[in-house]
């Protein structure tokens, strides 16, 4: 048993880390219980992403470098379902706007159909370029008008179509939905191809959907953002002015302001804790499935895999489409907890490639692998910088004071961040490529 | 109806803007294209190297600027390129030794390349804006330009200026003496047709005494070389900043494969597919139709088909057309 104590120690260590985080100031440590649940909070959500990558990559061999588009699809999915209903929206501009989304799909299938049963010649190219184009002057012919008169609705506030309305829990479901949409769209296309071109293929898709998601303003405002986006718990200030939470928060010692935001933020670490823990345990029994076992044997070997009547490309489309579900259900919550939707804050080296370093150091193919590596990156991802100052005031401890230089690596040891993430990746796949936790 | 000054539009707004764009990219695409030759990899550090190249360029090109001394009219940067390429190679020959040449002699799978290619790009990333800071950077000096619109239009007599930057003219010329030494490299020199041969089959090139080592060494001091030099001709024609850099590796993929993955030609004829389509889709076009068509025809709006932001779709859009109906590429590339 000696190597469940050592991954059971691995998780307890993790856990240490937040709880002095909580508990002490020294050195890095900030000693405060706010932090160390803000801490929590993401890294619970990083390890959901990080089951959904370790789904694509450690189950099926699929590289995925678009989980930041998945994870914007999530947040989309919070907008477009929690925010109240717009009616003049609708009235206005809506209904024009999804009957131009929908001829433009229409426009879209019918090009493929024609490819596909037309035979091949001038006579498909002339087709198919008519469809395309009538399709576009159509779509656009809609659309431009109807997404004026939507954004010219209270811009300051609104200018977009609004939601539905709808309790925001149901977001999370919905933003799986969407992701799933948007993977299988992809899959269907680079998957079947060499490797390398479906991490092509979903680097742009996820740059893609950033860019729609930065300029379509009748969608989700664009830049402007959406704030404050309802909240499944309490507000703080409301239970500030709520007695009997005043009282109990005096029970337990602590004044009602800071009673009020770890109450909140603790209430967010126990719902995450039973999504990921539903997440995890599903992934744990599609692993030990028959199916499972297929996909293992299909990433092993792809070719005896096919020789046995498997469907190769069909099985990877199925699980690229679970994988990035689980990205955009992730993305969801994360949007949740901020209460608001940014486009402009969507890095592809954090929300893609920080991922792909929490896999690879948890642990490809193991998806308690994958939730330790999600949890013990993000706790460094965050407490990097404070160690990269600490460690730059150590080595400028002996410069003169007001140096060029000392003010440059007091000032750069913020970067220190992506350098650090890279050397861990690289030293990880060096020594030891199977990870922390490595498959059984 | 006035098809001269319709012309002149064209070339101000899409041709000028658009040789300038697609030369960048090709000098980047090849770059990728022959690390897949020869490594059989995506590059994902690729951009990096190039911001990093570009990076050190800027650095010694501040130095001389403090001490006076400049290249005249051209900008000093083009001075200060052979340092950024010594620098540059310097660093891609140091992971190679450091990072890539465990995986080559386990003859690990490609995706695993690749990944580690992922850790080189978080460090390179890191390095550059550990040295230089992520904001934006401006290092061109020298004349601003060849021809301005003023100029242009006293001379002609015409409506439309036509303006072409000092940066445009040096992006293109640079772009066809690069590549012009490049071809004569790889097709009449002796390391040159090592390469080929070792990028063509490895086992063959092995069995004549190729050195894998040699050529691999080789390969990414030309590719550190092709890095630099389109990072700095990117960044004097824009603008300098490390987080372009990694979104230029989108459009730059798209060339390779476009034009074929580990074919040099096809990497420059995608770098102008590329370039032009992303130009010409997110221009607007309202000026060149008022003056080409006759004024019945004039169109009213601005007759753009996308906006600019939309310009990485463009690229994708092609990648994902080419992908779908020839996935080896125009010029028939390695992969499928």
């Amino acid at each position: 048993m000696t190597e469940t104590m050592k991954h059971t120690l691995l998780f307890v260590f993790v856990g240490v880390m937040i709880l002095a985080e909580g508990a002490t100031d020294f050195l890095f440590f900030s000693g405060s219980w706010n932090s160390a649940l803000v801490i929590l909070n993401m890294g619970l959500i990083s390890a959901i992403m990080a089951i959904g990558v370790n789904i694509q990559w450690g189950f099926a061999g699929l590289f995925n470098v678009g989980i930041m588009g998945f994870t914007a699809l999530g947040g989309l999915a919070v907008v477009l379902v929690s925010t109240p209903v717009i009616p003049a929206a609708w009235s206005s501009g809506g209904v024009s706007i999804v009957m131009a989304l929908v001829m433009g799909a229409l426009t879209v299938v019918s090009a493929v159909m024609i490819t596909k049963f037309m035979p091949a010649g001038k006579l498909r190219m002339l087709v198919l370029s008519a469809v395309m184009i009538v399709g576009f002057i159509v779509y656009r012919a809609i659309f431009d008008p109807a997404v004026g008169s939507v954004e010219a609705i209270n811009p300051a506030l609104h200018g977009n179509i609004g939601g539905l309305g709808l309790p925001v829990l149901l977001a999370w479901p919905a933003g799986g939905l969407l992701a799933a949409g948007a993977a299988w769209l992809i899959g269907k296309t680079a998957l079947g191809l060499r490797s390398d071109y479906l991490a092509i293929a979903t680097l742009g898709i996820a740059e893609i959907i950033i860019a729609v998601l930065k300029n379509e303003d009748w969608l989700s405002r664009g830049v402007k953002n959406v704030v404050g986006l309802p909240r499944p718990l309490p507000y703080e200030v409301d239970l500030q002015s709520d007695p009997s939470f005043v009282e109990r928060a005096a029970s337990w010692g602590m004044d009602p302001v800071t009673a009020s935001t770890v109450y909140v933020k603790a209430g967010y670490a126990l719902m995450f804790t039973m999504v990921l823990l539903a997440l995890l345990w599903m992934a744990q029994m599609a692993l030990k499935s028959p199916w499972g076992r297929m996909m293992r044997a299909i990433r092993d070997n792809e070719t005896a895999a096919e020789a046995m009547g498997k469907d190769v490309t069909r099985r990877h489309l199925q699980i690229f489409v679970l994988g990035s579900a689980i990205c955009g259900i992730a993305g969801a919550m994360m949007t949740t907890l901020d209460s608001q939707m940014t486009p402009g804050t969507y890095n592809p080296l954090r929300f893609t490639f920080l991922i792909w370093v929490m896999v690879i150091v948890g642990g490809s193919g193991n998806n308690f692998g994958a939730v330790l590596g999600g949890m013990l990156i993000w706790f460094f991802w965050i407490k990097v910088e404070p160690m990269g100052i600490l460690l730059m005031e150590l080595v400028t401890a002996g410069m003169a004071e007001g140096s060029a230089l000392k003010a440059h690596l007091l000032e750069s040891a913020s970067h220190m961040r992506l350098f650090t993430m890279g050397l861990i990746l690289l030293l990880v796949l060096r020594f030891s490529p199977r990870g922390l936790i490595p498959e059984k | 109806m006035d098809l001269l000054n319709a012309l002149v539009a064209l070339t101000n707004f899409v041709l000028v803007p658009g040789l300038a764009y697609g030369s960048q990219l090709a000098l980047g695409a090849l770059g990728v294209t022959l690390i897949y030759g020869i490594l059989r990899f995506s590059n994902f550090a690729h951009g990096d190297t190039m911001a990093f190249g570009a990076m050190v360029t800027i650095l010694i090109t501040w130095a001389f600027q403090s001490m006076g001394l400049s290249a005249g009219v051209l900008p000093t940067a083009l001075l200060a390129l052979p340092f950024g390429i010594l620098g540059a190679i310097a660093l891609v020959l140091l992971t190679d030794r450091t990072v890539y040449r465990f995986y080559r002699e386990q003859k690990a799978k490609p995706v695993i390349f690749v990944m580690v290619s992922l850790g080189v790009m978080f460090m390179m990333n890191g390095i550059v804006r550990f040295i230089i800071g992520p904001g934006d950077q401006r290092f061109a000096d020298g004349e601003r330009f060849i021809i301005k619109a003023r100029t242009f239009k006293q001379m002609t007599g015409l409506n439309e200026g036509l303006a072409i930057k000092t940066t445009q003219g040096i992006t293109v010329i640079t772009a066809i003496i690069v590549v012009a030494v490049l071809f004569w490299f790889l097709n009449k020199t002796r390391t040159g047709k090592s390469m080929r041969a070792y990028s063509d089959n490895e086992d063959l090139a092995l069995l004549s005494g190729i050195n894998p080592e040699r050529v691999v060494m080789y390969t990414w001091m030309i590719v550190a070389a092709l890095a630099t030099i389109a990072g700095v001709l990117y960044g004097l024609d824009k603008s300098f900043k490390p987080f372009t850099y990694f979104q230029l590796l989108l459009p730059i993929f798209a060339s390779a494969i476009v034009g074929g993955l580990g074919n040099p030609i096809g990497a420059i004829a995608g770098g102008f597919i590329i370039a032009f389509s992303e130009v010409t889709i997110t221009y607007a076009w309202k000026k060149v139709l008022t003056y080409g068509l006759p004024d019945s025809l004039a169109p009213d709006g601005l007759v753009q088909l996308l906006s600019t932001d939309y310009k990485f779709a463009v690229s994708f859009a092609i990648l994902i057309v080419v992908l779908l109906f020839k996935p080896t590429g125009l010029f028939k590339g390695k992969a499928v």
